[in-house]
């Protein structure tokens, strides 16, 4: 029993780190400034993280090996060298690595989530509600109406609540149901939800951020590759949440400006 | 108490001595013997019933989001008789799957990774560990069983209110699961439910730490110093101690969210929100109150569900190894290492909240500094195992495949504990990998390694080993089966509590979801050798013996089953700790802790 149990662990040891190290399922190819950040830092902890699994789940599985009672009259056996230096080894290399993800980490998640905005970023308003997203740009004027929630009429379009009739503003504000942004150009996204938690994910994009009603909540990044991602939501926002989607549209500055510009005169 | 002496119910073990010093009623009639109990035992048995009911009921709910998630066009049979506006046509609707994963995860996470480690095995075994003859309060002891029972009631209840159980998933997040009706079907009555369970819940566990900790501190026999302690009893010690400071922050929380619901506060509410429509008339509140309330309770409840398993893990394997446990005080300095740290990390399902991006370091250091005692007492067990004689029971089989699930799931824990590449994974299928393996898993099978342990003390009878060996490598396998490949899931951006991949990048992974599905029916299955071997075992089993196992510790000094007051009106002497096994001695080649020194020692 002890046999097939060490060969069942030291089996399954090996096909998963295989599977692992081989990237068959993996992150799809990142798309942003930042992400290789936490690409690097991914495939640091999965090295480092790897080598203590196949080493615990081997050694584990050749104890299990070898040490089983075979009704001889061998004595047992004390560890070598007792518990305290299997503590102390312990306590360095974890609490080294521990140090070392700690210090490189925390570099990255700053560079991401700790950035002061970037005065030269696109600025664009989102709304999360059940179960889509709506992004709001500041058209011609450069500036964002105010938004009203008791305005927020989904029937007329009017998602964010907008006040044109008083609010100047307001009225050459751009709404569109997809994120489209210009490649290599900085974004600031101020996320905003309607009704309840929703969360903004771009796997490609290595980005993921909730929405908090009742926050402004920032998010930069800075797309490095044209083409169309889906944008998920990830926090459970109810009985549609798995619908609730939408395309991000990196498009050239130039496909990007003429965008802008069929979206205003739709408007 | 009455004078009078009574005979103690069974053989008593001296027969010479004062029958007189039996304090203990034995009781009468059937309802005070097996239903409405101040008997530890019975009380131990009766959580370990109520999980058993509960763990069936999440495993069903479990395999019906799993056919759905691989088969989504596959009309189950029967569901939409169960609930014909959840499945019409036996095909479930979005809102429905979201009922059922909320009940998945609120009956395992509370119902029965809480109840069976801790309250069960713990009120079961901890008395008869420490020498004593009953809890230190039976009545509340027997209240706290009742109030977990009405709370599962409760929760049940959801399931037959003509909106069914709520969607917000466990962790019930607000506004979500504030608002009322409007946030979707289910959030009404419901959620409420919900609340109130869950509220019922906390009071029935904070009752259950506090009889632990004063029986623990108070009712140690002669000789049993906290040093002798068995490590079983010090993890449901230490679990005690965390449930006492975790769940009187999650019923106030819950008394607030009722608040919300019914009573027109704001408390996780804030201004402006529209929901179908409609400006909902609250302002002030802050969702993330509610995550911090939840998650100070929610991390620490991790290790309640897992530090018994801990225990448990290291009690028994040094009987089947007929050799002392590594370092008894390192482990024990590590259960309490991470018994503290556990309220210093609950931050780290909040780094993509909205919460200051600045915490999350002060969050992820202590997450990741956990890691060194949990490797640890990793590294304790298998240096325990180098230069062993282990017996393969199906009971040490059990705490062998933990200490591998455990080291498989806790070693995820070091991606999800860096802020940086939880960017990328957080609500992705590699956190349901991790915390399925690391708290599911694994503390399953402590409980399947407990039941194989206790279950001759408990009725008398010794489980079939053919049929646990069996039970044991279907399950490991199966498990593995279904929770590495989460991993492959979420790297590649699939998500979860979705009821279904219609996202281009998710259609792909739709074969590794059958596959999934298909190990998770099996894994289920095999559960069924299980429930056989129980039941036969019960009845028929081999009689056991008062120690069959040759263990150390207090509950093998009295009979299988011991009489109602434990150890027949005469408690033990303690004469030295746990951890003897492997010594020479008039027992073998172990030392119980009830046998007095031999001579020339």
């Amino acid at each position: 029993m002890g046999k097939l149990l060490a060969g069942l662990i030291a089996v399954i040891t090996v096909v998963s780190a295989a599977i692992f190290a081989r990237h068959i399922w993996w992150m799809p190819p990142d798309i942003s400034v930042h992400g290789s950040g936490i690409d690097h830092q991914l495939g640091e902890t999965m090295i480092s993280a790897g080598v203590l699994f196949v080493a615990a789940q081997l050694v584990l599985a050749f104890f299990i090996w070898r040490f089983a009672d075979r009704g001889d009259a061998r004595p047992i056996r004390t560890f070598p060298g007792g518990v305290t230096p299997m503590v102390v080894i312990a306590i360095v290399l974890v609490g080294a690595e521990v140090a070392a993800l700690s210090l490189v980490g925390t570099k990255v998640w700053a560079g991401i989530y700790q950035a002061p905005p970037n005065p030269n970023a696109l600025r664009i308003d989102v709304q999360a509600e059940q179960f889509a997203f709506y992004f709001r740009y500041a058209g011609a004027d450069g500036k964002f109406g105010g938004t009203h929630p008791n305005l927020i009429d989904d029937g007329n379009g009017n998602f964010f609540g907008l006040d044109p009739a008083n609010d100047t503003s307001a009225r050459d504000d751009i709404v569109a149901a997809s994120l489209v942004i210009p490649v290599n150009q900085p974004i600031l996204l101020t996320m905003h939800a309607k009704d309840v938690g929703h969360a903004f994910y771009v796997p490609e994009l290595r980005i993921q951020q909730d929405f908090v009603p009742g926050l402004d909540v920032p998010l930069q990044f800075t797309a490095t590759r044209t083409g169309k991602y889906e944008i998920v939501c990830t926090q459970l926002c109810g009985l549609g949440h798995y619908n609730m989607r939408a395309y991000l549209e990196v498009k050239t500055p130039a496909d990007f400006a003429q965008w802008l510009k069929d979206q205003a005169a739709q408007q | 108490m009455p004078d009078t002496p009574r005979p103690p119910l069974t053989q008593p073990r001296e027969t010479a001595a004062k029958v007189s010093e039996l304090k203990h009623v034995p009781p009468q009639t059937f309802m005070r013997k097996y239903v409405f109990s101040v008997d530890h035992k019975v009380i131990g048995k009766q959580y370990l019933g109520l999980a058993l009911v509960a763990v069936c009921t999440g495993m069903l709910l479990s395999w019906l989001m799993r056919l759905h998630l691989g088969y989504p066009e596959v009309a189950i049979p029967g569901l939409s008789t169960v609930s014909p506006n959840g499945a019409p046509g036996g095909v479930m609707t979005p809102e429905y799957y979201l009922s059922l994963m909320t009940m998945h995860g609120t009956i395992m996470v509370f119902f029965v990774l809480t109840t069976a480690p801790f309250a069960g095995f713990g009120n079961f075994a901890l008395p008869l560990q420490v020498g004593a003859e009953d809890m230190a309060f039976p009545r509340i002891n027997m209240m706290s069983f009742w109030v977990t029972l009405a709370a599962f009631l409760v929760l049940v209840a959801a399931f037959f209110i003509p909106d069914g159980p709520p969607l917000s998933g466990w962790t019930a997040y607000a506004p979500l699961s504030a608002v009322g009706k409007d946030a979707g079907p289910g959030q009404g009555m419901g959620q409420t439910l919900w609340a109130i369970s869950i509220a019922l819940f906390c009071v029935g566990q904070l009752l259950g730490a506090l009889n632990f900790i004063t029986t623990t501190l108070d009712l140690r026999t002669k000789g049993m110093s906290l040093g002798r302690l068995p490590y079983a009893t010090w993890a449901w010690f230490i679990t005690s101690v965390i449930g006492l400071i975790a769940f009187s922050v999650l019923l106030p929380a819950c008394i607030l969210l009722i608040l919300d619901r019914v009573g027109g506060t704001s408390f996780f509410i804030p201004a402006g929100l529209v929901i179908s429509d409609r400006l909902q008339p609250h302002s002030g509140g802050s969702p993330l109150l509610w995550q911090h309330l939840f998650w100070f309770f929610g991390h620490p409840e991790v290790y309640i569900a897992i530090l018994p398993g801990f225990g448990i893990i290291s009690q028994i394997l040094p009987a089947f190894a007929r050799k002392p446990l590594l370092g008894p005080r390192v482990f024990i300095a590590c259960l309490a290492a991470i018994g503290f740290l556990s309220y210093t990390v609950w931050g780290h399902h909040m780094f993509l909240s909205g919460m200051n991006p600045f915490s999350a370091t002060l969050f992820s250091v202590p997450t990741l500094i956990i890691t060194i005692p949990a490797t640890i007492v990793t590294l304790l067990w298998i240096g325990t195992i180098y230069g062993a004689k282990l017996r393969f029971t199906t009971a040490a089989l059990f705490c062998l495949g933990f200490a591998s699930v455990f080291v498989s799931g806790g070693i995820s824990g070091f991606f999800l504990a860096q802020p940086s590449i939880d960017v990328q994974l957080h609500g992705t299928y590699f956190v349901v990998a991790h915390f399925h393996f690391v708290m599911g898993v694994a503390a399953m099978f402590g409980i399947f390694a407990g039941t194989y342990y206790w279950f001759p003390k408990m009725f008398g009878r010794l489980m079939n080993e053919t049929l646990g060996k069996v039970h044991f490598i279907l399950t490991f396998i199966g498990v593995y089966c279904i929770f590495m490949p989460m991993h492959w899931l979420g790297l590649h951006g699939d998500v979860r509590r979705y009821s279904a991949f219609t996202d281009e990048y998710m259609k792909g992974d739709i074969p590794l979801h059958k596959f999934i599905t298909v190990a998770a029916l099996f894994t289920g299955a095999v559960q069924l050798i299980f429930f056989v071997n129980l039941i036969y075992s019960r009845f028929k089993g081999p009689k056991a013996t008062d120690n069959p196992w040759q263990s150390t510790t207090l509950e093998w000094a009295t009979t299988s089953p011991p009489p109602f007051d434990n150890f027949g009106g005469h408690p033990p002497t303690v004469y030295r700790g746990p951890n003897e096994y492997g010594t020479p001695s008039p027992s073998g080649d172990y030392a119980p802790q009830f046998t007095p020194e031999p001579a020339g020692r």
